[in-house]
Formats: structure tokens, sequence, C-alpha cells
């Protein structure tokens, strides 16, 4: 594989021991061997907005087209079988990957945001009435607000916003006083996709539960960096998406209680989901193909089941170690640097960085360090409310994943450095 | 390591973004549009003033934006002021044509002022970045929904 002179130095002392070699992960991911704007090596840290795929999720894709692939649990022929084999095996992996009750429990959804709209509608219309309160926080995604005010136009629901305090921290004295005997949903985010802030979760379940009211989970920017246990943690919904696991696009996961999940009516109408169709009257399956109309994303079930092996046999915990020493290797160096104010310096943050440089736009920057061949997100991360709170309308954001190093830190930090001396 | 950025963010181009011009709310503005792109945050609002034959006598902005969405409402404000609406109009078709066609010709602004052009030929180093051509155009097609009577513009 063709790798730079500059990733090839690292590997002597940074970031390299037995237990996890960053240089080998690097070489599972073909895109990060590649080079751009004439000989820059791809410096990839967006991977928040979404993640690299590993060459073991790219083939297990390609081997399920080219040697077994078929609509599933529809034909009696073997590659029916065979395709309905690999797609359930990614249920399993899914269900055991958050440890859940059922394999039941895991239902597939196009992602995150489908997951919530999932809920939002069935659960939501199903189980609220005007004047019931939803509460949000105030670090959350667009997709899990926005499906909530949908509800609200509809239902007349109240939704109230847990505060966070300049550093981004969560604020659980504020979030108890706005829990009421009337709160039925508590649908916060696990991880902050803007701030990176972790969310104290178990705790807000059990103040929640002590209400009455279900814990709903966005952990789209949690999976990918800790381990995660749905039963532990006692929640009542946990989604997240494939593609920021290192997954393809396409693939998410609503994983539910089986109890609440088959009390909810379906979501949408079509075949899988039915037990019996007459034009007088159709019954349902339960969960979860009760939520599945239509043929599922396939090839993406089968891939996201390779990005969880593909993690798992690396170690949740390994990752999140060598995420945290990136993580605070780039806290320390852009803090050093002059003009840069980091947004969001929670007590417990998972590796994400938003920042500003001095009164330089992020568009600016971002098309700035892309040139060096840094890739970042800049913009409001679809969490407009989280930049009004702070004051800005955009930030760059880095975001790390497993496969990135300390020397792509100092990349980042040089070309932040060349990019504030072009405009002062 | 910047070189070939510096045909888009040439100095022109960075001072109108530091310092912009006509950056103000005038009181006898006749209309105006807010002007905002989902993508990157960027909110604007253009303010125009026209006489009564249809003449923009005063044009001015307020907002925030990358250096680029800053420096072309800068430019745009001090190039359509004196102009009528189907002049400022025409200057912007142009101007749109620059930074997304790859066989344009200046010659088809014949009809149009040499300054005005020049400034945005300037910008039209967009067209290299096309995801920044929106940054660009904001202004314009802010302006337009202004004269045309549209309070929200979006570039989307």
């Amino acid at each position: 594989m063709n790798k730079s002179s500059s990733v090839v130095e690292i590997a002597a002392g940074d970031n390299s021991t037995s237990a996890f070699d960053v240089e080998k992960i690097r070489a599972d991911f073909p895109i990060l061997s590649q080079k751009i704007y004439d000989g820059k090596p791809l410096v990839y840290l967006d991977n928040g907005a979404s993640a690299q795929k590993p060459r073991q999720v790219i083939d297990a894709m390609s081997d399920l087209y080219e040697t077994r692939y078929s609509n599933v649990h529809r034909g009696v022929h073997w590659t029916s079988q065979q395709s309905t084999n690999a797609y359930e095996a990614g249920r399993q992996k899914a269900g055991a990957f958050l440890n859940a009750a059922s394999d039941n429990e895991i239902i597939f959804t196009s992602g995150a945001t489908e997951a919530i709209n999932l809920v939002a509608a069935s659960w939501g219309r199903a189980n609220l009435k005007a004047g019931d309160e939803v509460i949000l926080t105030h670090m959350e995604h667009h997709s899990n607000i926005v499906p909530w005010q949908l509800l609200r136009q509809e239902k007349d629901i109240v939704i109230k916003v847990v505060p966070i305090d300049d550093d981004g921290n969560f604020l659980f004295d504020e979030f108890e006083k706005l829990l009421t005997d009337k709160t039925k949903m508590v649908a916060v985010t696990h991880v902050s996709n803007a701030l990176g802030t972790i969310v104290p979760v178990a705790d807000v379940i059990k103040a929640a539960h002590a209400k009455g009211a279900l814990v709903l989970l966005d952990g789209c920017q949690a999976v990918p960096h800790q381990s995660v246990d749905v039963q532990a943690l006692g929640a009542d919904f946990y989604v997240f998406s494939g593609h920021k696991l290192y997954g393809p696009t396409g693939i998410g996961i609503l994983w539910g209680r089986e109890d609440i999940l088959n009390a909810m009516p379906p979501y949408q109408g079509g075949g899988e989901m039915i037990a019996s169709v007459t034009f007088e009257k159709t019954t349902f399956q339960k969960a979860p193909h009760r939520f599945e109309a239509g043929t599922p994303a396939i090839a993406e079930v089968v891939g996201l089941g390779a990005a969880i092996d593909y993690v798992n046999a690396i170690g949740l915990d390994n990752i999140a170690a060598h995420e945290h020493d990136v993580l605070q290797y780039a806290t320390e160096r852009l803090q050093a640097m002059d003009g840069v104010t980091i947004i969001g310096n929670a007590r417990e943050k998972a590796a994400i960085v938003s920042f500003v440089l001095e009164d330089i736009h992020p568009h600016d920057v971002g098309t700035f360090i892309d040139r060096a061949g840094v890739a970042v997100r800049v913009g409001h991360h679809c969490a407009q409310p989280v930049m009004d709170r702070f004051g800005v309308a955009a930030t760059a954001r880095a975001s790390f994943g497993l496969y990135n190093t300390r020397a792509e830190v100092d990349t980042l930090v040089d070309a932040l450095e060349e990019t504030r001396k072009f405009f002062s | 390591m910047f070189d070939d950025l510096r045909d888009l963010y040439q100095e022109v181009i960075l001072d109108h973004g530091k310092s912009p011009r006509n950056f103000r709310r005038p009181e006898d503005a006749t209309c105006l549009a807010h002007g905002n792109n989902p993508v990157c945050g960027d909110t604007l609002v253009v303010y125009i003033t026209q006489d009564d034959s249809g003449k923009i006598t005063d044009a001015a902005f307020q907002g925030q934006g990358c250096a680029i969405s800053v420096a072309s409402a800068s430019m745009m404000t001090d190039i359509v002021k004196g102009k009528t609406v189907e002049k400022a109009n025409r200057l912007f078709e142009g101007f749109h044509n620059m930074c997304t066609r790859d066989d344009f010709n200046v010659a088809e602004l014949a009809d149009c002022d040499e300054d005005a052009i020049d400034r945005l030929v300037m910008l039209s180093g967009v067209k290299e970045f096309p995801i920044r051509v929106k940054c660009a155009t904001l202004a314009w097609h802010t302006m337009q929904a202004a004269v045309n009577g549209d309070q929200e513009t979006s570039t989307e």
C-alpha cells in the first residue's frame, strides 16, 4: 500500500502499541493511502459527519452482491436463504453491540434521522396528547429537534429544552427542574456532535423514569467511540447511524424495548411488515418486522455487521483510549495557538473539537486547510441552536476516528497557522 | 501552501471582506430581503432604495458570512447603486454565468460598465470552488428578491 512518508514516520513511537496499532488500522482504510492536491496525504478529520470505510466493510458488501444476493424473507431459493441469513446476522450483531435483550428489539432504518422520526411518528402519535411534554437539550442535532416539532404541530405537545453552561456541560439541576408529571419523553443526545459533550445519560434516565417518562438517546456520536449497553443504561430507545461507525450510508439502528415496540402502531405500510392483508382488514407483524416495510437495505445491513465486527475486533475500549489521546493532544495544541477559541470544553468529551480562528470565517478556514489536505467540517453542524448559544454562526470542527494520529493533528495546526498568516 | 487560493482571495476581496462597504441599514430603504444559505448558516439582509423611476439610489446590507460572501455583498451594493433594476439583474445574470459556465466570454457583458465587470471577474474565481459559488451569489440573489418584493430568499 502506498503510504506517505509523514505517516510512516510516526509509527515509531506514537500511538503504536501492541494493543492498538494505528498503522495497521490505517492500512485497512484504502482511502487513507490517497494523496490529494499534488501529493498531500489526506488528513480526514470529519468523522463526526461520516467515517471512512475499512476494506472489511467494502468487501463484505461486494461479497454479498457477488456470491449470494437476493431479496430477503421471501424466496424459497438458495440465494434468498443465504441473503436472509446474512441480513439477520446483521441484526444479531447490532443486538449484541448494544447488548439488547432480544434481536427483536433491533429495527433497521435508513439512519438515525429516520429512527427518531419513527419514534416521534409512531410512539408519539399514539401516546402523546396536548400539553404533554418532550424534553430535549440545547445541543441536539436538528434530527432530534424537528421530528418533535412536527409532532407538536399535530398534537400541541410542549417542547422543553435543557440548557448548557458556557463550557457546553449538560446542566443536570436545570434538567431536573424541567421534569414534571406531564413529561412523557426525554430525547437527548448521548454525545453532542457540535461540542463533543458526553451527556450523563444514566442519571438522565433514572431521573426521567422516576417521573414516568421514557428516554430516547441519540447515539450517533457515541457508538463509534465507546461501548454502549442499553440494558445497563436502562434506556427505552437508542438510535445510531451506520455510516459514522465505519459502515455504509443508508442504514441505521432503532433499538427499543420490546414491550414498547410491540405496543406501537406501524410507521409505514407495505410488504414485510404485515401478518395478513385483505381489503377489509390487515394485521401486522410484531417488532422488528412491523417497522420494516418494503425491501430493506440488505447489503448495507451486511456492511454494518462487518463494521461492528471490525470495531469489536479492535475493542471499543482501545479505540476510546486512542481517541482520547488524540483529542487531548489536539486540544493542547489548539489551545496553545494564538487566535484559536475552542467552543465546548465540557468535563466529559468525545473526540470532537469545535473551534473558531480569530475572526476568520470557518468557511474560509475550511477552504484553506483543505488545500493542505485537511478535511474538517465547517458550518453549523446541523445544530443551529447550540451555535446561537455560543453566539457564533459557524465553527470549524475536527472530529477524530480510530485511524487518526497526533501527526495529523500537527498537520491541522500547521495549516491553521498558515491560514492565520494569510489573513493577518 | 496556498498559492492556488490567491486567485480567489485577492487583496481587494480580503479588504471588502474585512471592511465591507455599505454595511448599514438605511432608514429610507424602499425594499429589503433576507437571504440565507442553510448549508453554511450565512445570513444577510439587503436594503434597496429606489426612486420613482425605479432606479436604485442606495443599496446596503447587514449580516454575517465568510470573506467571499461579505466581499460579494459589499461589491454588489457598490455596483448596483445608481443603476436601473434591469441593469442590476443583467449584471447578476452575467456574474452567475461567469461563476458557472466554462464557455463564458466577458464580451457577453459588453453593454455593462467596465468597473463593475472588473470587480465581478475578480470574484468569479469561485468558479474553481463549486461549493463556494453560493457564497458569492447570495447577496445578488437577495438583491433580486428585494426588488421583486420577496422577503425571503435562500440559496437552496
